[in-house]
């Protein structure tokens, strides 16, 4: 309940924020705080440094960059559940947003946090692995662009850097996708036990290309890459939306926890691929 | 630290440690005991206040991070003219019991109610759902918000009246 | 909305205009000058002995002042009871540790942050030792909680550690005879009732004032029974009572978990007394979640003998109750509650053997029903299976065995007096009201569709309104127990010198209302309007003594006590104004805020012109003492025996297992209603804590004893969404037990509920071969059950 105690500053550009990640030991970068905050009341997590980049001019826009939209550091998620082109362009990514905690939780924490975060279970991962998001990481050292395929490493961590902040996330237009979930209290309530956000490229009658991403099942967020393959090709018929359900939890170790048994959540996953590729799909 | 904030209408300079939660600055530092604590995860709502113009857990907020905000707290809901809308629901439709998570709820609901004036029920119940009540089971809750907004849409609200059992 | 009413009238809450405006004033909203902040260390083992703890690096932190262990403490005993049967618990672990969470030394710092930062500082060697969680484990004795002593602390069966108290007859004859009958049907199933975390938002709080001075202490604390607290501080402290002034300010809900005796409430105090400096303890959640009372945790068989027309010819309950590492204030009295109302609303031959085991888990106590949630879910979920099992309507096999009307009071098969029901008419109206036929065909139409739509319906009869003192008090000398206390109910009517009204009560609201409903109950008898009547409340200096709310207590004692003091102050002002107005006080009527004479309205007094004649006693006819104000004590015959009747419509997803409540009704039946609205609202909260119970909630430990849901985030307490509307009607037979009728409401919904869901639930999916699922039916369950059906 009572945090430690630690030094607090509040950049007011990234560049200053970035030095002083680089310059600190054991460092923390503060946005929302969502995530970062209950750890520390908890005692879990005890930075000497928590950097703010809330005061950080630019952070909190999202911006239409022609054939991707980037979503900044700073964007909390009801931001990102309401903007116009992330329901426009990335549905996937604006309702995994309006799907994420409570309205409290929406209007303080950020997309980008809850990404760089990395919660297991967490919604908007999903998505954005769904989308083919990019994230952007910047530190002293530099910018990188990190495909969200290759960002997901385990359970709250990532391929980000100590001293690399994530600044934000790029989501490529184009294609169709949706989310949905089944939550710890029931419907969409709370964090998912199981959910899948499905993406497609259907601009010709049958399916170009498409994405799976399941969260809350295994011990990262994943692309289910075989289950997406299934409909791949095919005019999403119920047999090939069935195939991909099938193939969800291919190649992953799924979790077991006071909410789901092994077998359970790897049902759940298919159901949600299949519930996920028939919304898509309509 | 030294943090100025206007809480309800009026400018505070304070200096705190960078540790201090929101809550427990407006709580013991500025004496708005209304705001409650009523867990250390976000998950319970009852320290809700509504910060630029946002509803938020003020127990999952340092007071640092308000440095500059404008905050407003279930002691500012109600001015010169009475009671908030939303007060008056929750009073006459029995929307509380033992009060505790009321504060955060009455919040809630009007962030809610500034969002969207004519919500449905369960625009409602999803809009309050970071706020947990133990005492109610929301039924009497969610008739205050209905209070609430037919009185701020200008229609003949139902009181407790219009539905309790006798 | 009027301001005034009678009795029966909705009435807006005389408590909520300081509570919406946030003007409320909990334990951790008043504040002392110099007070001083505490953090417990506590334990993270279930079980270990505790070798040594070394508090150096704390006590070298700026800002603290003091670490207490329990060399500092033993002296003052162990954490008093009212029900002393068992282990008690000492203040802080003596040597070894019993249970995750009990609290090993305490810091105090001039604030919380660094009481924090202190605790963490404080290194404790443990050793740690095999623990027992598993209630069968537990009864097999081969790890011992206390060592030396049995982990089964006695078990309710017959009538050996009652006798005296109630007479209870031995276990019901003729049920072995009935199960050899030929057309014998028996159902038999072993089910759980899942621990609970009762977890009322606000968090327990205290806070002590110790003053050498006056030789007295001021405590603060966030309870349901302050008048015990400050007997139990008395006695522990070797203090009168009358020097320990004990206040529970507003409680932001207590549900049972503030009807307890904390080690901490003692600790404060004796931290308070050795630093001379006021102190502070708030838990946080997590702390909540293991330095708090738990509750249910019971694990039996239930068992129906009857026959196909549906007669119930023996019921059958044996079960292992988790009373968790320590005895605390009624801990083992929990499942005694249960046996009395053991047969439900039903003339059937019953026998029960309840099993108090520990464990080295936290201490389980009462949790809203406490007890009597358990024994209706037993029961009513066995009639549903034996329904099932006879393909009997379940309405109909309920009706078959119900006592009748007339045949009231009846002595039940527990040997309990009920005073009085209507149960067939109470159903009645429920089904009616639901259209049950009609509800039955909708279900089978969308199962027909592959929907799985579920019918529940469970009944329930509860007893309440503790009570006589004998049966409140269990008969025992309590201060023999180091615990002087009161057992019975009280009201004081004043009316003061302006004509305003204060009353003051032994029994204080955590929500409930109370100072709405007295009001009313004054207002109704003196005409003086609700405005003008504040209700007093839970200060052990101020109050009267009165044993505090718990078991849907208050209105059926503490307001017959009140109604009857308004009766008393109405007759002596008769006397007063009959003496103002030249008449007799047998003509003198009271209306509109004051007194006249029968037949001529235009000779009359105010309140306030006959309360100055009540302080200025010259102005008083020969004989009549000064004062305008009575003091009643109300003990009743016979506790309270409240029912109802629930039904659920419930939707479950085949495909996930979630379960959707499309509907849910409830016809309660708690005699004669004061305030309507109020009511409501119990019954409202009631159910959603039983819905909790059914759906979502659960208190898990694993093997080593560590609880797994110690946060909300992993405690999943219903959200708004989580819930339907729920529409309710009443029926109303009235008790003789009071001069009010009344009988509590504010356990009913819980103690209908949680097994009118499991009934629907699986009824949703008894056609695909689940029989039953046990709580709670998170969707992982549920599809788990029809997955093992179908297999």
């Amino acid at each position: 309940m009572y945090p430690p105690n630690f030094d607090y500053v509040a950049p007011a550009s990234l560049d200053e924020a970035l030095s002083a990640l680089a310059g600190a030991d054991n460092a923390k970068v503060l946005s929302g705080g969502m995530s970062l905050i209950p750890l520390m009341k908890m005692r879990l997590v005890r930075p000497t440094t928590v950097i703010d980049i809330s005061r950080i001019p630019g952070l909190d826009a999202i911006t239409d960059e022609g054939d991707h939209i980037r979503i900044g550091a700073m964007v909390r998620h009801a931001q990102t559940a309401t903007d116009p082109l992330v329901n426009e362009h990335a549905t996937a990514l604006a309702q995994a947003a309006a799907a994420t905690a409570d309205v409290q939780v929406r209007n303080q924490g950020t997309t980008c946090g809850s990404i760089a975060h990395a919660d297991l279970a967490a919604d908007q991962p999903a998505a954005i692995l769904a989308l083919g998001a990019t994230m952007v990481a910047a530190s002293v050292r530099g910018t990188r662009e990190i495909p969200a395929a290759e960002f997901f490493v385990d359970t709250l961590t990532t391929t980000l850097e100590s001293d690399e902040i994530l600044t934000a996330v790029k989501v490529p237009k184009g294609g169709k996708s949706v989310y949905r979930k089944l939550g710890r209290r029931g419907s969409d309530s709370d964090y998912p036990i199981a959910a899948a956000a499905a993406w497609v490229d259907a601009s010709y009658g049958t399916i170009s290309d498409a994405r799976i991403a399941i969260t809350g099942v295994s011990s990262k967020p994943y692309l289910a890459t075989t289950a997406a393959q299934a409909v791949v090709g095919t005019d999403g018929s119920s047999e090939a939306i069935a195939a991909a359900a099938s193939q969800a939890t291919d190649g992953v170790v799924v979790l077991e926890d006071l909410y789901g048994t092994v077998e359970y959540r790897t049902h759940l996953a298919s159901v949600y691929v299949q519930r996920a590729l028939e919304d898509v799909l309509q | 630290m030294e943090v100025s904030i206007s809480v309800n209408g009026t400018n505070h300079s304070s200096d705190v440690e960078p540790r201090t939660l929101l809550v427990h600055y407006l709580r013991e530092d500025l004496g708005l005991t209304g705001t409650h604590v009523g867990c250390e995860t976000g998950y319970c709502g009852a320290c809700t206040v509504i910060v630029d113009g946002r509803a938020v857990k003020s127990c999952t907020m340092f007071a640092v991070q308000a440095d500059g905000a404008e905050v407003r707290t279930v002691e500012g809901a109600a001015n010169d003219a009475g009671l908030h809308p939303v007060q008056e629901g929750f009073w006459e439709c029995h929307g509380l019991q033992c009060g505790y998570c009321t504060p955060g709820m009455i919040m809630s609901s009007i962030a809610l109610l500034e969002e969207n004036d004519n919500p449905s029920e369960d625009e409602i119940r999803h809009g309050i759902e970071g706020n947990l009540c133990r005492c109610t089971g929301y039924h009497n809750i969610v008739r205050s918000v209905q209070y609430a907004s037919a009185k701020l849409r200008g229609e003949e609200p139902q009181g407790a009246s219009a539905e309790v059992t006798t | 909305m009027s301001t005034t009413s009678v009795m029966g009238g909705i009435v807006r809450r005389k408590e909520d205009p300081s509570l919406i405006q946030g003007k409320g004033r909990y334990v951790d909203d008043i504040k002392r000058p110099g007070e001083l902040a505490v953090a417990f260390v506590r334990s993270p083992f279930a079980a270990a002995t505790v070798n040594s703890i070394d508090a150096s690096g704390a006590l070298a932190l700026d800002g603290v002042h003091a670490v207490y262990t329990i060399d500092d403490v033993r002296h003052l005993g162990v954490t008093p009871a009212q029900v002393a049967v068992g282990t008690l618990r000492p203040l802080l672990a003596d040597g070894a540790v019993k249970h995750v969470g009990e609290a090993v030394a305490m810091v105090v710092a001039d604030d919380r942050y660094i009481a924090q930062d202190a605790a963490d500082l404080v290194f404790v060697d443990y050793e740690p030792l095999d623990a027992v969680v598993d209630l069968k484990e537990a009864m097999a004795d081969s790890i011992q909680v206390h060592e030396g002593t049995p982990n089964l602390l006695l078990t309710w069966a017959g009538n050996a550690w009652w006798e005296g108290v109630v007479e209870l007859p031995d276990p019901a004859p003729g049920i072995q005879e009935a199960k050899e009958r030929d057309d014998a049907v028996v159902v038999s199933l072993e089910m759980v009732n899942q621990r609970l975390i009762p977890t009322a938002i606000e968090p327990r709080a205290v806070l002590a004032d110790w003053n050498d001075g006056y030789g007295s202490v001021e405590l603060w604390t966030t309870s349901q029974i302050p008048h015990a607290v400050a007997g139990a501080i008395g006695a522990t402290f070797g203090i009168p009572s009358n020097k320990v002034r004990v206040v529970a300010p507003e409680v932001g809900g207590g549900f049972g978990l503030k009807l307890n005796l904390y080690p901490d409430e003692f600790l404060c105090c004796f931290a308070s007394k050795e630093l001379g400096r006021p102190v502070r303890w708030t838990e946080t959640r997590r702390e909540a979640a293991v330095s708090s009372i738990q509750g249910r945790g019971w694990i039996g068989t239930a068992t129906i003998t009857g026959t196909r027309d549906g007669k119930i010819l023996g019921y059958e309950l044996d079960a292992i109750c988790d009373m968790g590492a320590y005895s605390q204030n009624f801990t083992v009295a929990i499942p005694l509650l249960g046996l009395f109302v053991a047969p439900g609303q039903y003339d059937i031959p019953t026998s029960y053997a309840l099993h108090c085991v520990v464990t080295n888990t936290p201490t389980t106590d009462a949790y809203r029903g406490a007890g009597r949630p358990e024994a209706a879910f037993y029961l009513e979920r066995i009639i549903d299976v034996f329904a099932r099992e006879i393909g009997m309507d379940p309405a109909d096999v309920r009706k078959a065995n119900y006592w009748k009307k007339e045949q009231f009071p009846v002595t039940t098969a527990v040997g309990m007096t009920m005073d009085s029901g209507d149960y067939e008419t109470n159903l009645d109206a429920l089904l009616a009201r639901v259209g049950y036929e009609e509800l039955k065909a909708k279900r089978d139409a969308a199962r027909a569709e592959g929907r799985l739509l579920g019918i529940g319906l469970s009944t329930y009869v509860e007893v309440c309104g503790f009570g006589p003192s004998a049966l409140t008090g269990l008969g025992f000398s309590w201060a023999g127990y180091g615990l002087p206390t009161a057992f019975n109910g009280s009201g004081v009517v004043r009316v003061q010198p302006d004509g305003t009204c204060t009353v003051t009560i032994g029994t204080g609201p955590s929500g409930q209302g109370h100072q709405t409903t007295w009001a009313q109950i004054v207002s109704d008898g003196l005409g003086i309007p609700m405005d003008d009547i504040e209700v007093q409340h839970g200060d052990s200096n101020d109050s009267p003594m009165g044993v505090g709310t718990f078991g849907s207590r208050s209105i059926a004692v503490d307001g017959s006590a009140t109604f009857e003091a308004t009766k008393r102050v109405k007759e002596k002002a008769a006397v007063i104004a009959g003496h103002l107005l030249e008449a007799a006080p047998q003509d003198v009527q009271f209306a509109d805020g004051g007194a006249h004479v029968a037949g001529s309205p235009d000779r009359s007094v105010t309140w306030a012109q006959i309360a100055e004649s009540a302080y200025q006693p010259h102005t008083l006819p020969e004989g009549v003492e000064g004062g305008l104000e009575s003091s009643v004590v109300f003990s009743p015959p016979n506790a309270t025996w409240p029912f109802g009747s629930h039904l659920a419509l419930v939707e479950v997803d085949p495909d996930t297992g979630d379960v959707d409540i499309l509907e849910y009704w409830a016809t309660d039946d708690c005699g004669n209603v004061i305030n309507p609205m109020i009511v409501d609202g119990q019954v409202h909260g009631g159910i959603a804590q039983g819905i909790a119970q059914a759906l979502f909630e659960e208190a898990i430990y694993d093997e080593t004893g560590n609880l797994l849901t110690s946060s909300l985030a992993d405690y999943p307490l219903p959200a708004a969404e989580s819930l339907p509307m729920f529409s309710l009607d009443r029926t109303v037979t009235p008790t003789d037990v009071n001069p009010l009728g009344v009988k509590g409401i504010g356990e009913a919904g819980t103690i209908g509920s949680a097994q009118t869901i499991v009934n629907a639930v699986v009824d949703a999916v008894s056609h695909l071969g689940v029989k039953h699922i046990d709580m709670p039916l998170r969707p992982k369950r549920v599809w788990q059950a029809i997955q093992d059906a179908r297999n």
